[in-house]
């Protein structure tokens, strides 16, 4: 069976190229899928912590961490939606008004 | 049997991952998100979480991609532009993000070095198992989510509407 630490690692790996692709990308789609890769590399952490220590809690949260990403994608890409109709932008650079 | 596929897909995670990130065309990035939605189903089912895995597949790679997708169409979302307006996340951003990294790899390789899963499954990640859990521990987490997913319903008809 595979060590603990590896599958934390991968978790590990996933997050950091999410955070990196959430810092580096300029187009506000790209942003939101790097978030949703971030929110996977926690959940495989949850699963193998869960897997770990045989306390099937960790599960529970997975399914609630699954159902607020799909409110979160819905909200999100509503707002994208709208503020492409009202700028015609996607670029996080040209959408900086609440920038001092 | 378990070790090589772990391997096997968590290198193709890993790929796509990078995938998703290095793609200047956002169409790529969402169809290689999907594969490591896939490749961390197959993960989540050699751990033993067999009902999240095809939660994952439906819901994830299913339902919310399908969003992604149809809004990138529908946006016309083309190739984004360089930028040089990034110094400071790139100076500052990506040097912290590298040492948050090499502290949690630490710490995980430090504790949980040589530390295996029990060979046996510990307990039953199926349906009946989980829903029995969700329906009696956590029945009003549950409940509670159904308001928050009410309110994102009525939270995005409001923002599409013509006139915001």
């Amino acid at each position: 069976m595979v060590p603990v630490s590896h599958v934390l690692a991968l978790s590990v790996i996933l997050f950091g190229l999410g955070a990196a692709g959430f810092i580096v990308r300029r187009n506000i789609i790209t942003i939101f899928m790097c978030i949703e890769l971030m929110l996977n590399a926690v959940n495989l952490a949850f699963i193998a912590f869960s897997r770990y220590l045989g306390d099937p809690d960790g599960q529970i949260f997975v399914f609630f961490v699954i159902v607020v990403a799909a409110a979160e994608a819905a909200m999100g890409l509503a707002i994208i939606i709208a503020v492409q109709r009202n700028r015609q932008t996607l670029s996080i650079d040209d959408l900086d008004s609440m920038k001092l | 049997m378990i070790a090589p596929l772990f391997y096997i897909f968590a290198g193709l995670a890993i790929v796509a991952a990078l995938s998703v990130v290095l793609q200047r065309t956002p169409v790529y990035s969402a169809l290689s998100l999907i594969l490591v939605l896939c490749s961390l189903a197959v993960i989540y089912l050699l751990l033993g979480a067999q009902f999240l895995a095809v939660i994952q597949v439906i819901v994830y790679a299913g339902a919310i991609m399908v969003l992604f997708v149809f809004v990138i169409m529908l946006l016309n979302a083309r190739q984004e532009s360089p930028t040089d307006h990034s110094l400071f996340a790139r100076r500052l951003g990506l040097p912290l993000l590298a040492v948050f990294l090499a502290e949690v790899i630490f710490v995980v390789v430090g504790h949980f070095s040589g530390t295996v899963f029990a060979a046996g499954a510990t307990f039953d990640g199926g349906p009946g198992a989980v829903g029995g859990l969700l329906f009696r521990n956590y029945v009003l987490p549950f409940e509670v989510t159904s308001i928050l997913i009410l309110v994102a319903v009525m939270g995005a008809v409001v923002l599409a509407k013509k006139q915001l």
